[in-house]
């Protein structure tokens, strides 16, 4: 095969891999605290709306990312609220959220635009543009390396780089800090961590504050780097396919991108198998290609890799008193 | 008052106030989209209840979020939250089609009825996989409906693109339905007893919706496989040591569930469109979520949140005319918070309302 061919399927998978990772350590960060999210995808639908419209009006990306990541921090607020300091039901509390993001982006939309939802088209500085690492020219002619680094690792915009750098970020602080260490145990047994004198709310919070401020640099991405502006549902179920990849990373930073760049790549090559003819079966149908993340979520899901075990308290209430 | 008149105000109260909460903060979206909320809902109520026709089309609409709201609160009996009543009832209308294209030539008497099962029956294969995996493999049933709903999207968008669309027709849609297996028109009915109406797509299946409540009323509250079916949904550990399979239940919940989605199919493939038209549940099944948190998983509760769904959905079309800053996914706005106030803060709401009966402070009660 065309190597042009390969890293350029390389490069489109890392744009892909990147709202994914960050709905997916988003979801992490929320899940380890102890709180289920099932509104990443609201979350990421609510943050690219605000942040193609904050960047469509000020003419700046980074006006954009600001209002994206306030956007999905609010959603991810009333979620918390529902769910840590109201006991609510937080699976039906995140399908809600789901709806209230879908319809509200979506009626905004078409109130300030009439556009059928559409935000108006962004150009210039109010998109994030590719950036050109440093020593890609310079490397471009060692063998191998070279053009991988040159077209596969450069040439993406900002939020890409972001994203990958959470994954050590995000493993780092689990790990090895102590606010990581007590997430963990909120987590996993909220009564020991109440009982030590630490703050269960205050800590689930934190948790559900980060995730947040992940689906928003998620969202910030699809709408002002890798489309220029919003569409009507435009997220198509990433939000979802991101709790899967967490489920089969088992809930752990580095698996969670390992996870993310196969779906990634998935997805890349679906793109390229479009109108692709296979002899004696005909035109493979774009439906077919579509279906292929939902599908290898589902079989992923289907505990055929080994048995997944959330943290313990996920989904759980804390009552601080039993009456 | 006593318990019992304190516990049916409070089954009343509970959902008014939450619903209330829910209008507050759409007028409010209203407000800041530039619009007067008060016209707004004096547009609704008029386009929805303020004519013949607009009954009609109130009542329509109910149907569909009756069958949804069943789907999804059989589901909540049993413990399991199925997301996924919207890509069943897309799947049922598969079922219906086929079944009505192969045999157009037999009596409505025959085809109805078989049309029925063949919707009822594609929609629980489509609910059965995941309630498999949920039972079998333990496959979180939340996310696989929600897949198993993108993947009914791509099938069928298949299917009608490539394989159920009449040649040289430019539509994504099956070929008409033959009369045999057309729902009976109430404008119809109507005029057979010397009542003109304005024609609504109202027909037969608001009986049947009517009838499925009922039917799910009778199973889930005097039978012993629906007593079964609710003590697994309170506590699965209590349910197997009383004999009851845990994982049966899942099952049969989910077959039912998905069985009820495709009423959604008859009403519209059937009943009003007489074709299969692309995307034609329109997220009919999520409404369903709403419909049956509000009426708490009690069908007679999800007939009263239908109807109420139904007046909103024909008030937005109506409102849309007039206002078109206000689309109608300010109903979708609505239906999740209505989900988030009477679903997830429910405790709250209850716990005040208890304690306003009562005569005391309030006292938060976990759901």
């Amino acid at each position: 095969m065309n190597s042009a061919i390969v890293t350029s399927g390389l490069s489109a998978a890392l744009d892909y891999t990147t709202p994914l990772l960050c709905a997916c350590l988003a979801g992490l960060w929320s899940e380890r605290a102890g709180i289920v999210d099932i509104a990443l995808e609201g979350k990421l639908l609510v943050a690219a709306f605000a942040s193609a419209a904050a960047a469509s009006a000020s003419g700046s990306a980074y006006v954009g990312l600001a209002a994206g990541l306030l956007a999905s921090l609010a959603l991810a607020l009333a979620h918390g609220y529902a769910a840590i300091d109201r006991h609510g039901n937080q699976i039906v509390s995140g399908a809600a959220l789901n709806m209230v993001a879908s319809g509200l982006t979506a009626l905004v939309g078409n109130a300030w635009y009439h556009h059928g939802g559409r935000t108006p088209p962004l150009s210039g500085a109010a998109r994030f543009a590719g950036l050109h690492l440093p020593g890609s020219d310079a490397l471009a002619h060692v063998p191998w390396i070279g053009p991988f680094y040159a077209q596969v690792i450069s040439g993406h915009a900002l939020p890409v780089y972001a994203a990958l750098m959470l994954v050590p970020l995000t493993a780092w602080v689990l790990k090895s800090t102590r606010f990581g260490l007590r997430l963990r145990a909120v987590g996993e047994n909220p009564a020991a961590v109440d009982s030590a004198g630490i703050s269960v709310r205050g800590l689930r919070y934190a948790g559900v504050a980060l995730c947040g401020l992940y689906c928003g640099l998620g969202g910030t991405f699809l709408s002002v780097a890798a489309n220029a502006g919003f569409l009507r549902d435009m997220t198509a179920g990433t939000g979802f396919i991101a709790l899967a990849a967490l489920v089969f990373a088992k809930w752990r930073p580095w698996p969670a991108l390992a996870t993310c760049l196969v779906f990634g790549l998935l997805n890349a090559l679906a793109d390229r198998l479009q109108g692709l003819v296979i002899p004696s079966l005909g035109k493979v149908p774009v439906q077919a290609v579509q279906a292929l993340p939902y599908l290898a979520t589902v079989i992923l899901l289907s505990g055929f890799i080994g048995a997944a075990v959330a943290p313990k308290a996920s989904g759980i209430p804390y009552f601080k008193e039993r009456a | 008052m006593s318990p019992r008149q304190r516990a049916l105000a409070e089954a009343v109260l509970v959902p008014l106030a939450t619903i209330s909460f829910a209008f507050l903060i759409s007028g409010l979206v209203v407000l800041i989209i530039g619009e007067n909320p008060l016209v707004v809902a004096r547009l609704m109520i008029a386009g929805s209840l303020g004519s013949s026709e607009g009954l009609g089309y109130t009542l329509f609409y109910t149907t569909d979020f009756i069958f949804a709201g069943l789907a999804v609160a059989v589901a909540f009996q049993a413990g399991l939250f199925n997301i996924g009543a919207d890509g069943q009832a897309y799947v049922a209308g598969l079922g219906v089609t086929l079944m009505a294209l192969a045999f157009p030539g037999l009596s409505a008497w025959l085809l109805v009825p078989l049309c029925l099962g063949a919707g009822a029956a594609a929609g629980a294969l489509w609910a059965f996989v995941p309630a498999w995996l949920q039972a079998r493999r333990g496959s979180h049933i939340v996310i696989t409906t929600i897949m198993f709903n993108w993947l009914a999207s791509d099938l069928m968008s298949f299917l009608l693109v490539n394989m159920l669309r009449p040649k040289g027709d430019m539509q994504p849609e099956s070929a008409a339905l033959p009369p045999g297996a057309r729902m009976p028109q109430l404008t119809h009915l109507a005029g057979t007893i010397g009542l003109k109406l304005t024609p609504t797509p109202l027909n037969g299946a608001f009986i049947l919706a009517l009838l499925a409540a009922f039917g799910v009323w009778l199973w889930l509250f005097r039978t012993r496989s629906g007593y079964g079916l609710r003590v697994a949904g309170v506590n699965r550990q209590a349910a197997t040591y009383a004999g009851i399979s845990a994982s049966a239940m899942i099952i049969v919940a989910m077959l039912v569930s998905g069985a009820l989605a495709g009423g959604v199919a008859v009403n519209e493939v059937m009943g009003a469109q007489g074709r299969l038209l692309i995307d034609f549940t329109s997220g009919f099944g999520f409404v369903g979520i709403a419909v049956a948190l509000m009426g708490r998983g009690h069908p007679l509760g999800v007939v009263l949140a239908g109807l109420l769904f139904g007046m909103l959905y024909q008030g937005g079309a109506e409102l849309a005319f007039d206002v078109p800053a206000v689309t109608r996914d300010m109903i979708l706005v609505i239906q999740g918070l209505v989900v988030y106030f009477s679903g997830a803060l429910e405790g709250v709401f209850r716990g005040h309302i208890r304690a306003l009966l009562a005569g005391r402070a309030p006292v938060e009660t976990p759901a």
